[in-house]
């Protein structure tokens, strides 16, 4: 959720997973509401899709660090703060991936943090995959 | 430029907006406003005796004027008080603007006394909810709130103002339009759909109009019942529709649903076009949704996008306000062929008529066929129970005669308070109110509002001892194991084990006496025409009329939950 460049115009992006009939509720109610100006459907159309995922590691052996970096190398992460036994890394893709990474970190590591802001998307110009 | 309080701009408003009665109950953050409107004439305030019978009585106005109902209640526990009737008023599309007290800005969120973050509360239940945080936003606001109200789907807008807001000096002008960038109702039809329905109108073999609620919303029964006789088509109502056509057309099947009519019900499950105008399938009338109107191609006609195809699948979907789309369709519809369809439509009304077995009692049927032959103009509301579905089933209803009922919420205590909202929204009307013996408690504090109004209503009491209607359930599915039910039950019953019960709680009609109303009890059929006669001759009070209903009448046809349409319980 955040403004755009429209200073009266906020803009909202929510994912979901239902069945087709639950979907066209979904989006019928959204439209019914006044303060709702529009409502763009992401599902069959071209768009660029990312959210934020930050996964702090704590509790970190050396070997536990070597391992988050190269985790990080794999999915093109940033990591961007980095402690004595900590390491903080910032994961930029989509929520599905994000997904999988999340489940990976749990797996790997006792003692992480996790924080995801989101998925936020729009209308791609040219036409390519998600 | 002349400034003004908050307070003075609002009284404004409403006079512009063409208000002419505000139903209010006061408070520590509402008192301005309550001093504004004693300084003035134009408008009429009622005070009620309970915030949740206020905002029925102002429903019940709307429903009956075709005008927007105004409340202002205060902070806190006011505002709380209206939930239930903003809920009832939400389900059954009633255009109702509510203004709520509220404390000063500084102390919202602070747990100030009486505040409540009511839009909060309320948002899955209006149409609109705000609260006005800038003074210069209270004009614009107010204006959009009642736009929001009455356009499109009508709905309750509740509008929350805060104290320091309201008494702040701003500007005196009252904008002359609106502009709301996320609601621009459309109710236009889209001829190339209407066509295409009609084109399987007169196609079908069997077909089927069901009218709603909306048809009289829209105040469309005039111009339907044209399309009806040109068509041929018989109809078939929810209760909310009941009074699309007049009940007495030969058309006319009655309703449909749980407590439907045997012929209306076969008819939805043989038809093989069901043409539906202003209605949104609920599970009232619905039953097991895949077993509905299973040989049917469906046409859905409303003015909300998210009643179609929401529950059942529609082949033909319009979005259109119910009064254009029929307007609309008489320009072009023609008579189809349904004699044999009708003819079938017959035998399952002789199979199945809708009557009540004569028990050797006075039965709800005997009452209200009496109040259909003395009463040629009326509004009669109903509370909620047994007694709205013998109303919803008998009752004459037509262009002289209105039906207001809760359908959507099923909201007891809602008959009494309605009746007054009706009465002194059509003071010429003749308003008779149906209520249980429960329901007729849950606001009988507004005997005083009738009574010093100066209402001549008729308020029924069906009188049966029981919650009927739950009653009803329990001798049919749950081994007539009366729990909660019974209103003679409390510690002398328990100490008895069942054996011994008191007099029934109130005496009615002692209690209407004590109110300085009429009260009446009817214990015979014979003595129904002269307690209505009595009724008619008391023009400054309201007359109680407490029938004694025997508690083993039940509602039939029934469906049980889950079941289908096809699945009705008889009488037998």
């Amino acid at each position: 959720m955040g403004t755009t460049e429209d200073p009266t115009v906020s803009r909202m992006t929510i994912a979901t997973v239902s069945d087709d009939e639950t979907f066209e509720q979904i989006k019928k109610q959204l439209n019914r509401m006044i303060e709702v100006i529009k409502v763009i459907d992401f599902t069959d159309i071209f768009v660029r899709m990312k959210e934020i995922l930050y996964v702090k590691v704590m509790k970190c052996s050396v070997a536990d660090k070597v391992e988050v970096f190269q985790i990080a190398e794999t999915f093109k992460a940033k990591v961007i703060d980095y402690g004595r036994d900590s390491v903080l890394v910032e994961f930029v893709q989509t929520a599905t991936k994000n997904d999988a990474v999340v489940k990976l970190m749990k797996e790997e590591f006792k003692t992480i943090e996790v924080v995801r802001g989101g998925s936020v998307g729009i209308e791609s110009i040219s036409m390519m995959e998600r | 430029m002349r400034q003004i309080t908050g307070n003075k701009l609002l009284v404004r408003a409403l006079k512009e907006e063409g208000v002419d009665t505000i139903f209010g109950y006061p408070g520590a953050c509402t008192i301005d406003i309550s001093d504004e409107l004693y300084k003035q004439d134009d408008i009429k305030v009622i005070l009620p005796r309970h915030e949740q019978a206020l905002v029925h009585e102002a429903d019940a106005y709307a429903r009956t004027t075709g005008k927007v109902g105004v409340c202002l209640v205060t902070s806190g526990p006011g505002a709380t008080n209206l939930v239930t009737g903003l809920a009832t008023a939400n389900y059954d599309s009633v255009p109702l603007v509510c203004f709520t007290g509220q404390v000063a800005r500084h102390l919202i969120g602070n747990d100030a006394f009486q505040e409540v973050d009511i839009v909060g509360i309320t948002r899955s239940i209006t149409k609109y909810g705000v609260t006005v945080r800038n003074r210069e936003d209270l004009g614009r606001i107010i204006k959009e709130a009642f736009y929001i109200a009455r356009t499109g789907r009508p709905g309750p807008v509740l509008i929350d103002l805060p104290k320091d807001v309201m008494c702040e000096l701003g500007s005196a002008d009252y904008p002359d339009s609106v502009n709301i960038r996320g609601y621009k109702p459309n109710t236009s039809v889209h001829m190339g759909q209407l066509k295409r329905a009609l084109k399987m109108l007169k196609k079908a073999k069997k077909p089927l109009f069901l009218a709603g609620g909306g048809v009289n919303i829209a105040r469309a029964n005039k111009i339907f019942t044209e399309v009806v006789n040109k068509t041929n088509v018989p109809v078939v109502t929810t209760i909310m529709g009941r009074g699309a056509v007049p009940t007495n057309h030969p058309l006319y099947i009655g309703n449909l649903g749980m407590h439907g009519q045997y012929a209306a019900n076969m008819a939805v499950g043989e038809c093989d076009l069901l043409f539906s105008i202003g209605t949104r399938f609920n599970d009232r009338i619905t039953g097991k949704l895949h077993a509905f109107a299973p040989n049917a191609q469906i046409v859905h006609i409303d003015i909300d996008t998210a009643s179609i195809s929401r529950n059942i699948h529609v082949h033909v979907p319009i979005v259109a306000d119910a009064l254009e789309a029929v307007t609309k369709m008489n320009e072009y519809v023609e008579k189809c062929e349904t004699e044999e369809w009708l003819e079938q439509i017959k035998a399952w009304k002789e199979e199945h008529p809708l009557t009540m077995k004569d028990r050797g009692h006075m039965s709800p049927m005997d009452i209200i066929q009496e109040m259909n032959r003395q009463f040629d103009d009326a509004i009669i509301t109903t509370d909620v129970g047994q007694h709205q579905m013998f109303v919803t089933q008998y009752a004459e209803i037509n262009e002289k005669k209105q039906l207001v009922t809760s359908g959507g919420l099923g909201t007891m205590g809602y008959g009494f308070p309605a009746a007054i909202g009706a009465k002194i929204g059509n003071p010429d009307k003749t308003v008779i109110a149906i209520s249980g013996d429960g329901g007729m408690q849950m606001n009988i504090q507004e005997f005083a509002t009738a009574v010093l109004e100066e209402l001549p209503l008729i308020l029924c009491v069906f009188n049966n001892e029981y919650l009927g209607m739950v009653r009803q359930w329990q001798k049919l599915f749950y081994g007539k194991r009366y729990g909660m039910t019974n209103l003679r039950s409390g510690a002398l019953y328990r100490r008895t084990n069942g054996e011994e019960m008191p007099e029934y709680t109130p005496d009615f009609v002692k209690l209407a006496e004590s109110y300085g109303a009429k009260g009446i009890r009817v214990m015979k059929k014979e003595d129904i025409a002269a307690a209505f006669e009595e009724a008619k001759k008391n023009t400054k009070t309201p007359t109680l009329i407490e029938f004694i209903i025997d508690p083993e009448e039940m509602v039939y046809p029934m469906i049980q939950p889950g079941g289908t349409l096809e699945e009705m319980i008889m009488d037998c």
